[in-house]
């Protein structure tokens, strides 16, 4: 178990020198940060002088290199636009963009199983359809239409939540909170329903296929010719056997909704991560934008690491499995 | 007027307590980005300096009519040629309770000169700081300079011990190396509000200085600052009533607005110039097909390009009517304008075409066109609409537009001025035509380091000389002769085309008064919650 760890730690360093890479590569075509950090009237003189001392004019390798020794010491440099260190920055961002993360995951599960296993059992019930047509709604309408639309009726027509930002935040030591104040819940109500729509949809989907195959399988007919309580086979049986390509999908989705939370931020100028990378890239701000790709890559690997020991919690066989090789 | 101002805002003040309960008056307003710093010395740009100007103050301000005021300068002469005097207001206290003294002025100008400053444009007006007595100092400039006055409003002053407590005694630099810089996210200054809380990027929140000097309309409280990146959220916030004011507007959501309750759009022409210019300067154009020599450097295919350009449709279909077409490069809010000037050559495709045909491209020719997207109001459009038009007088215009990171990377000089044909826009900060001159207009490349953002390369050697001219002079009407002159030789060249003065684009909700500047920064001196 510790020499799998270690070796997809191993590969995770391999995996995040390789976004770090091609997210260097792709900056030089993201345009002229120089333009957007000085006035109109400063001259060309220090526009060059600016440019120098920041290290731009250096080459390709010599730049990538000066960043990944300073990545390797939790040193991501200064923010172009806000002049503060970068980590400082993205300490300051990540509770809010965790919290509406966690939150939008634990809604999408909680809502997206028992969805899925009802429409599983009750395949033709009026409610099973119903559900089954909203999630093509959830499934194809794109993320940023959702959020519009539900900021037009909820927040512009009805007037019950408030448009944009993350209301009055409370501070526990170096974390930030929402969820302590009105303010913050309402803030957080739309933007988690928009982030937790589509994967709520796709577990529900993926669940309810699963569980319909497992309902066909031959251990649940000997289960019902036993005799067993359907419930104790719907959610006994049938669940924990749906529930291993289940997890591995959250797993990844959470990773995706941290990563993809963009969007959803960007709507709602919900001041989090991606909110900060998207003005990044308009500012051309480099170091935010090195900094960030990184982290998500680190965080796509841990949680793929998490996925992976969590298999073994829940599929006795892999662990019959190692004991037999002798692990 | 002073006291008809103050009995004004006594009386508003005096309505406002009985609406609500006093010292509560809350204002939220939205931008579509953030002030980049707090440091006054930090960032040049009309936002981040308008922001800066409810907490910081210069010697002179521009009033609610742009009409340059006394700050924290009561009064001021131009002793000698070389020398301006200026007589600070006594009793002026910055938020920290320090006296605003001739030292923190004489520090200031010190400040601006290092490293990190991006004020060193101003820096470079200012020779030198003499410190008379604690409430006089003299400017001395390089060279005769008949508008400097005019030209500090955007020169803060900081607190001199303020900065050497807590070692802030240089401008932050945007390159690092002085991370912890005080001065980036805390401010101390004379003006109206005290800076009480910020988050770069999220969220600032000011506060009423109730030991503020001057007498001014507002009777806001406490006003909080958040940016709202997309134009949907930021209307969506101000209908909804979540925020007071949002601005820019995009000009097709005019229409919501006035149909919303409660809010309505607030528009007025910008100081801004919208243009377009053409390289001169080549030997051929490197995106066109005619090779060996440059079309552009013919004066009948530029007055058959502006010929051709029908600004009022684009004024129309594209500006929802609420562009003011220019004949000149500058607006009329700009010290030197001459309203007689601003008439355009008419709309004349036939002609275009004659002028074409004898400059020998009866055919036309192919050319790309560098554009903005996210820079000007509807710039992309504008450019399409242009095509389109130069298209009928068998112009191939291959259009490319992009953001304005890439943009300006490409066209500027850093980048060899990389453009055949451009679209550009222009609001002198200085509001003093002598920087649009030098900037735009007076040829490139010399050592007198004119003309920068020239892009195009246009040369008329008279320019140059009266730049230097009109720099110096102090009697006006001679100085705006010279400006005459000069607008005169660049209108007959058809130097560039200017297009026209873009709108200015505020949401207000109807529980507020708000004044609009020509020049879009944002004032909360004149802030009135109703």
């Amino acid at each position: 178990m510790i020499g799998f760890i270690f070796k997809r730690l191993l590969q995770s360093v391999i995996v995040m020198l390789t976004v770090a890479l091609i997210a260097f590569a792709l900056f030089r075509y993201v345009g002229d940060p120089i333009n957007n950090m000085v006035g109109q009237d400063t001259t060309q003189e220090e526009r060059a002088a600016l440019k120098e001392r920041l290290g731009l004019n250096d080459s390709f390798p010599v730049q990538f290199g000066r960043f990944v020794k300073n990545a390797a010491q939790g040193e991501f440099g200064i923010s172009y636009q806000h002049r503060r260190p970068v980590s400082d920055l993205i300490a300051e961002r990540a509770p809010a963009t965790l919290e509406l993360s966690l939150l939008s995951a634990i809604l999408a599960i909680a809502v997206g199983i028992p969805m899925g296993v009802y429409t599983a059992i009750r395949r033709d019930g009026w409610l099973s359809r119903a559900f089954m047509s909203l999630s093509l709604i959830g499934i194809s309408l794109p993320t940023f239409l959702i959020g519009i639309l539900l900021i037009l009726l909820f927040g512009v027509i009805l007037r019950w939540l408030p448009t944009f930002g993350r209301g009055e935040v409370v501070q526990l030591g170096w974390w930030s909170t929402g969820l302590l104040t009105t303010s913050g819940i309402k803030a957080l109500i739309m933007p988690a329903i928009t982030l937790a729509l589509f994967q709520m949809t796709l577990i529900m989907r993926l669940v309810r296929a699963e569980m319909l195959e497992v309902l066909r399988t031959d251990f649940v007919k000997f289960g019902r010719a036993r005799g067993l309580p359907d419930r104790y086979i719907h959610f006994k049986t049938a669940l924990k056997n749906t529930m291993v390509p289940v997890i591995t999908i959250i797993g990844l989705q959470l990773g995706a909704i941290i990563a993809f939370a963009i969007i959803t931020e960007t709507v709602f100028q919900w001041p989090g991560m991606g909110l900060m990378f998207i003005q990044a890239v308009r500012e051309v701000d480099i170091p935010i934008m090195a900094a960030y790709l990184v982290m998500i890559a680190l965080i796509f690997v841990v949680i793929n690491l998490i996925v992976d020991i969590l298999y073994y919690v829940v599929d006795p066989r892999l662990r019959v499995d190692r004991a037999a090789t002798g692990h | 007027m002073r006291q008809l101002t103050r009995t004004l805002t006594a009386a508003l003040i005096g309505g406002t307590m009985l609406a609500a309960p006093a010292g509560a008056e809350e204002f939220k307003f939205a931008f579509q980005g953030d002030a980049q710093t707090m440091d006054p010395h930090g960032l040049f740009e009309t936002f981040t300096l308008g922001f800066q100007r409810n907490v910081y103050e210069g010697l002179v301000i521009r009033n609610d009519k742009m009409e340059t005021v006394g700050a924290l300068a009561e009064s001021w002469e131009n002793t000698e040629p070389n020398v301006w005097r200026f007589n600070l207001r006594k009793g002026v206290t910055f938020h920290n309770g320090n006296d605003m003294k001739a030292d923190d002025v004489a520090f200031s100008v010190d400040r601006i000169n290092t490293e990190g400053s991006d004020m060193k444009v101003v820096a470079a007006l200012i020779k030198e700081a003499k410190v008379i007595d604690d409430y006089t100092v003299e400017l001395h400039t390089p060279a005769p300079n008949p508008i400097l006055p005019l030209q500090l409003e955007i020169f803060y002053i900081m607190d001199k011990q303020w900065a050497e407590e807590h070692g802030a005694e240089s401008a932050t630099n945007v390159a690092g190396g002085d991370e912890g810089n005080h001065a980036n996210l805390n401010a101390n200054g004379t003006g109206p509000f005290k800076l009480a809380s910020r988050q770069s990027g999220v969220k600032t929140v000011l506060e009423k200085n109730e030991d503020y000097w001057g007498d001014i309309p507002t009777n806001v409280t406490s006003a909080i600052f958040t940016p709202i990146d997309q134009d949907a959220t930021r209307v969506a916030a101000l209908i909804s009533g979540d925020v007071h004011m949002a601005w820019p507007i995009p000009v097709q959501d005019w229409k919501r607005l006035e149909s919303a309750d409660g809010v309505k759009p607030l528009t007025g022409p910008e100081a801004r110039t919208i243009f377009l210019g053409f390289n001169q300067d080549d030997e051929e154009l490197s995106t066109s097909n005619i090779k060996g020599k440059n079309p552009f450097a013919d004066i009948r295919v530029r007055e058959a390009f502006f010929k051709a350009i029908d600004i009022e449709a684009i004024k129309k279909k594209i500006m929802r009517g609420a562009a003011t077409p220019a004949g000149l490069m500058i607006a009329p809010q700009i010290n030197g304008f001459t309203e007689s000037m601003n008439d355009r050559p008419a709309l004349d495709v036939d002609g275009a075409k004659k002028l074409m045909a004898d400059a020998g491209y009866a055919d036309g020719f192919e050319v790309t066109m560098d554009c903005p997207n996210d820079r000007y109001v509807n710039d992309e459009k504008i450019c399409q609409a242009a095509a389109s038009m130069l298209a009928k007088i068998g112009v191939e215009v291959n259009l490319l537009a992009q953001t304005k990171s890439k943009y300006f990377g490409k066209v500027l000089e850093q980048n060899d001025y990389d453009t055949d044909f451009f679209l550009l826009g222009w609001t002198p900060s200085t509001f003093d035509s002598h920087n649009v001159i030098s900037s735009l207009i007076a040829c490139r490349g010399g050592e007198d380091k004119l003309g920068s953002f020239n892009l195009g390369g246009y040369c008329n050697d008279k320019i140059n000389g009266l730049t230097a001219s009109i720099q110096s002079e102090t009697d006006q009407e001679k100085r705006q002769a010279m400006i005459d002159e000069v607008f005169q030789i660049h209108k007959d060249d058809y130097g560039h085309i200017p297009l026209h003065q873009q709108p200015l684009s505020w949401g207000v909700s109807d529980a507020v008064d708000v004044v609009q500047r020509p020049d879009n920064a944002f004032d909360l001196r004149y802030v009135v919650v109703k």
